[in-house]
Order: C-alpha cells, then structure tokens, then sequence
C-alpha cells in the first residue's frame, strides 16, 4: 500500500489507505522522532524560555501570597463589581481545556484518525490549562485557609455546602474534569514510557520511564483491557466536555442579572471553550512543529481541520452574539436591551468590540483555503482569538458594572496585582508546558503507529483476493 | 518461556491464529500497538472491565446521590431560595461529576490490576531483542506453564508458523 502523495496535501477526505502522515513513515521512524526530542541534551532555547517562564511563575507566587496575606482588597474588585479578573481568568483557563479533551476523547469516538497527532500534545495542554485554572477559585475566596467548607465533610460552623449552588457544582466539576484528564493521559502514556524506557541507555532513566511504564510487555492480552480501559476513558470524559463549561456557565445564568440569566449560556460557552481551547492548541502546535521539525506529524491536513473546527465554532460563537440581541430585543425588557446596548455602546465597548471583530471576523478568514494552510496566518489568527474569547469573559463579567442602579453604577479597573496575577498565570501555564516538551514524549507514538497502513492487517479471505501482503 | 519475533503485524496475527488453532493457551502476542482482530485471533475472552466499572459506577451514583439526600433533606435542611429538600434537578450535576469521577477513577485502576501491573521484573525482560516490541517490532511470548510448552517441538511449530530469532528465558 503506497503512501505515495508525501507533499502536505491536506484536502483528500479520508479513504481506505488514506495517507495520515506525508513523509513515508515506518514504525521506527515514529518513534525516533518523537523520543529523539526527549533523549537529546536540553536545547539553549529551552532554558531561555524556561528561565523567562520560571521567573513570571515567581512573580504569580509573589503576587497570589500578598493576596492571601492581605486579603482582596488589594484586587479592584468593589461594589457593584465584586467579580473581575479572577473570574474572567478563571472561565477563560477552564475553557481552553476543553479542546484538549475534544481531541482526545471526542474525536477518538468519531474514529477520527488524524487526532493521533496532537492528542497528547493538546491533552497535555488541558491538564495544564486548568492546574492554572483552578488557581483562581482557589485564591478568590478571600480565606483560602477554610476552602475545605467546600467540601461534604463535618466542620466547624456545623453546615453542609450548598448542593444547589453552582459555586459548588465548579468545585465538583473541576475536580471530576482534572483527575479524568490526568488518568486519561497517563494511561495513554503508559506504552510511550515503555517506549522511552526500551530505548534508554542510561539505567536511571531507563528505571524511571520503567516505574512509570508499570512493566508494560506490549502483549495483547494487556491491550485488550487497556483498549476497553482507553475507550470508557474516552466515553466518559467526552460528555465532561459539554457539562463542566456549562455548570460554569451556570455561575452566570443561575444568577438574576440581565446578560447573565440566559439559558444560551451552557451551549455559548461551551463552543466558545472548544473555540478558544483550538486556538491555543494551534498557537503551541505552531510553535512546537517549527522548533523541534515536527512538520510531518503536526502536519497540514491535521492543522487545516483544526482551523475547521475554529471556524465552525466562531459561526457558533457569532450566532450566540447576534441571538442575545435578538432576544434582548425581543424580550421588550428595558433592562435586557439596556445591557446589550452598554455593552456595544458604554465605557466597555473597547473591549466588546476586540471582541466581536477577534472571535467574529478574524476566524471567517478561513472560508478561505488559501489562508487556512498558511502557517503565520493560521497563528497570528490563534493569537487574536485567545485574545478575543479573554475579552469576551471580561465583557461578560463587566455587565456588574452596570446592573439594575445607576447610583451604583462604577467602572473597574484591574489592580497591578491582578494584572500579575493574569501575566503569571500564562508563565505557570509555559513553564509546566515546557517541562511537558522536554520531558514527556509529545506525541502518542503507540497511537499513531496504530493508525499507519502498515498497521492495518488483511484477514486471509482479502489476502488471497489481493494475492499481494502488506 | 520461548519468544519468538515476527516480520509485521499481519504475520503476527496470521501466527496467533494458527497458535490458537494449534492449541497453545498460554501465549501472548506483543507489538507496539494494539492489533484489530488480535483477541479473536488467540482466542480471547472479553475483558471483565466494563462489568466493574459500571457496578462501581453505579455505586458512585447512588452513593453521593444519598449524600446530598441526607444533607439536605434529613440531617439539616435549609430552606434555600424556596427550593424543595430533596431538589434533585439541581443535585444533577454534582451526581454526574461523581459518577463520572468514580467510573474513570476504577477504569484506570482495573485496567492496571488485571494487567498484573506494576510488574517491573519479568523474564521476557532478559531477552535482548524484546526492547524493539514497543518500536517497531512483533514478538509471539509461550509461558513454560502452557500445556503444549516443549522446548523443541514449540520452537520448531513457531518456525513453521513464521517465527524468528527464537530465545528461551528463563526466570533469573
């Protein structure tokens, strides 16, 4: 079966022998491509990003214990604006999580072949995004040192959480969404450590991968479960995608505010998340294609559907724009049209309008073949997107600032701290992103192995028609 | 045990059938991927795992299910925005976030305990061939307890099947 067409053509809808990798891989050449990455001595670049990111994760851990040792007060949050950056960042890091498992578990369901690329890599992605994320709920309490009341255990004040509230339901999620991400990426890890424990000359490393690897012998009779594990994985955290940025959705639209209490809210923010967590997967992947030479794998027919999925979602995005307008419209509340109006119109309509023209305009860009295979566009594009669906939590937040009074009416602007805190959070997030590249295999080798022609076996009926093997 | 390696993963599974017809129970065929096809190949039963999973599963539902019951309707109700006790649309979410954590949680640790694993020390591990199984290459492992296990006529039905760069290990 020649894999013949080794140009990047990116358009060929998916057949029986279709070519996933251009470049002709074989097994061996998989595998020496990715733990090539991991095996050689730590690039100069890295350390300088490392160093860089290193120092703006000190600067978050500086900014976050004056928090908790001076309270949030030193935030800009006030009356009528009690939720500000914290909330925005938090929604915002939740969210690009979300792509990472759509990659993972959706696409793996869809027996989308093409995920084997950047699975692990966007997976990786998730679990980091929302370590950072889960920062930020964490720290906005004010008393962090009683944040186990969220838990339903007997303390002090003699109270059970509230069960109804969405506040708590975050708690749940976020700590369902973490811990599944996590098992589901380590258990993919499992047959790469074996792997990299297979291919090490050095006996610490080769003990280490080997812990990690549990002992894994690669016999069938362990895939057999671990397939049947992978795939109720995969079962589970796909519907995750959907409920976790909805019930954070719900922190909005169980409220009574106009803008907020909106049943579009669940389905909204979880095409945004899908939307936003794309863009930052195509950023990284850019980055990381053209640093460690991964063209082949980080290929351009997998980087085209990605912008696929982008422009899909925007459409999604786009529609949720225009059907709050309508709807406010429509509604013939003076308070609803109001806030809609405040929001294109007021104090804050710099920020909705980065919005609507990065999240709206920017990804139509690729209806267009041309601009959706163009490398730079496709990452400058990712970058004014993740700058959009940030504005997009920052306008939503900033309904506060303008709800039923006037004569409460204020304009918050964020503190030097919370502008740290925002900084720091994106350093956090490289840092443990970097440890990930140089330490970890960045691409499922075993998977994408698993979906090369040379994978694919002929039953013996096929065999004798073909009259030729593999 | 005998380990024998094989060319691709077509012979691999041609080999196994073969194993399996020729009754050899214990084998296990070992390749860098998962194999369409292998577990009818050698004859395997399905895996017990979504039996577990979904037990404890269920289990994890009705466990934080009755948590919030009993907090909120019997231990110390509250009369939060006129809600009833017992509102279960609004416990929903929290029951799916646990089901869904528990069934994920016994997946992976089922998953691991009926692999035997962690299992770092393994007499396959002395060969020096096997560390190319999770490269590129396919190996067809007999354990010394099968039946059909003879040093000879095992290696010699593994050469007629395709086998090659027969080994015997033994435990150390």
């Amino acid at each position: 079966m020649a894999a013949s067409t080794s140009t990047e053509h990116s358009s060929q809808p998916a057949q029986h022998g279709e070519v996933l990798l251009p470049g002709n891989p074989t097994f061996h050449s998989v595998s020496d491509a990715v733990c090539r990455i991991v095996e050689a001595k730590t690039p100069r670049a890295w350390w300088i990003l490392f160093g860089l990111s290193s120092a703006g994760t000190v600067m978050l851990l500086v900014a976050v214990a004056y928090l908790i040792w001076q309270g949030i007060g030193i935030w800009g949050l006030m009356i009528p604006v009690g939720w500000g950056f914290d909330i925005t960042n938090l929604v915002f890091w939740i969210g690009i999580g979300h792509a990472g498992t759509l990659i993972s578990a959706i696409l793996f369901l869809l027996r989308q072949k093409w995920r084997t690329s950047i699975n692990r890599f966007s997976e990786a992605m998730t679990i980091f995004a929302v370590i950072v994320a889960l920062m930020f709920p964490a720290i906005h309490v004010g008393r962090i040192w009683v944040l186990y009341f969220v838990l339903p255990i007997p303390n002090q004040m003699g109270v059970w959480p509230n069960f109804r509230s969405p506040l708590l339901w975050d708690f749940f999620a976020f700590s369902t969404y973490f811990t599944v991400s996590l098992l589901f990426w380590y258990v993919g890890l499992i047959p790469d450590f074996a792997t990299l424990r297979d291919r090490a000359t050095k006996k610490i490393k080769k003990i280490i991968y080997g812990i990690f690897s549990l002992g894994w012998r690669g016999g069938n009779r362990q895939w057999k479960h671990y397939e049947l594990a992978y795939l109720v994985l995969a079962a589970l955290a796909t519907p995750l995608v959907l409920s976790v940025h909805s019930v954070v959705s719900m922190d909005f639209a169980t409220s009574v505010l106009p803008g907020w209490h909106t049943t579009i809210f669940p389905p909204y923010f979880v095409a945004g998340a899908i939307f936003s967590g794309f863009a930052m997967v195509m950023t990284l992947a850019v980055l990381a294609r053209t640093a460690f030479g991964l063209q082949d794998i980080f290929n351009l027919r997998v980087l085209e559907r990605m912008n696929l999925i982008m422009l899909v979602t925007s459409s999604m995005v786009g529609y949720a724009y225009a059907m709050e307008f309508f709807t406010a419209w429509y509604s013939g509340n003076p308070y609803e049209l109001f806030t809609f109006i405040n929001r294109a119109f007021g104090p804050y309509a710099w920020a909705y309008w980065i919005m609507v023209s990065c999240n709206v305009i920017v990804p139509q860009f690729f209806w267009s073949k041309k601009l959706r295979t163009n490398v730079p566009f496709m990452f400058v594009a990712s970058l004014l997107i993740n700058v959009g669906m940030w504005f997009e939590r920052f306008v939503i937040v900033m309904t506060l600032s303008r709800d039923f009074l006037p004569s409460s009416w204020a304009y918050y602007t964020p503190t030097k701290w919370e502008i740290m805190t925002l900084i720091g959070s994106f350093c956090l997030f490289f840092t443990l992103f970097l440890l990930f590249l140089r330490f970890l295999p960045m691409v499922a080798m075993a998977e994408v192995k698993g979906v090369l022609p040379q994978a694919r076996v002929h039953h013996k009926e096929e065999k004798a028609a073909a009259g030729t093997a593999v | 045990m005998i380990l024998a390696q094989f060319d691709s993963a077509d012979d691999l599974i041609h080999a196994a059938e073969k194993m399996r017809d020729g009754g050899y129970k214990e084998f296990d065929c070992h390749s860098p991927f998962p194999i369409h096809g292998m577990d009818e190949a050698m004859g395997l039963k399905r895996s017990p795992l979504g039996y577990i999973i979904f037990t404890v599963g269920a289990l994890g539902l009705i466990g934080i299910l009755t948590l919030m019951w009993w907090t909120s309707a019997v231990d110390y109700p509250l009369v939060i925005s006129g809600k009833p006790f017992f509102s279960y649309p609004a416990f929903v979410p929290i029951t799916f976030a646990l089901t869904v954590l528990v069934s994920a949680i016994t997946a992976t640790i089922s998953m691991i305990v009926i692999n035997q694993l962690p299992r770092l020390v393994h007499p396959i591990f002395n060969s020096d061939r096997f560390g190319k199984f999770s490269d590129d290459a396919f190996f067809i492992s007999v354990e010394a307890g099968d039946k059909k296990y003879d040093e000879t006529s095992t290696v010699e039905f593994l050469k007629s099947i395709g086998g090659k760069h027969m080994e015997i290990l033994k435990d150390k």
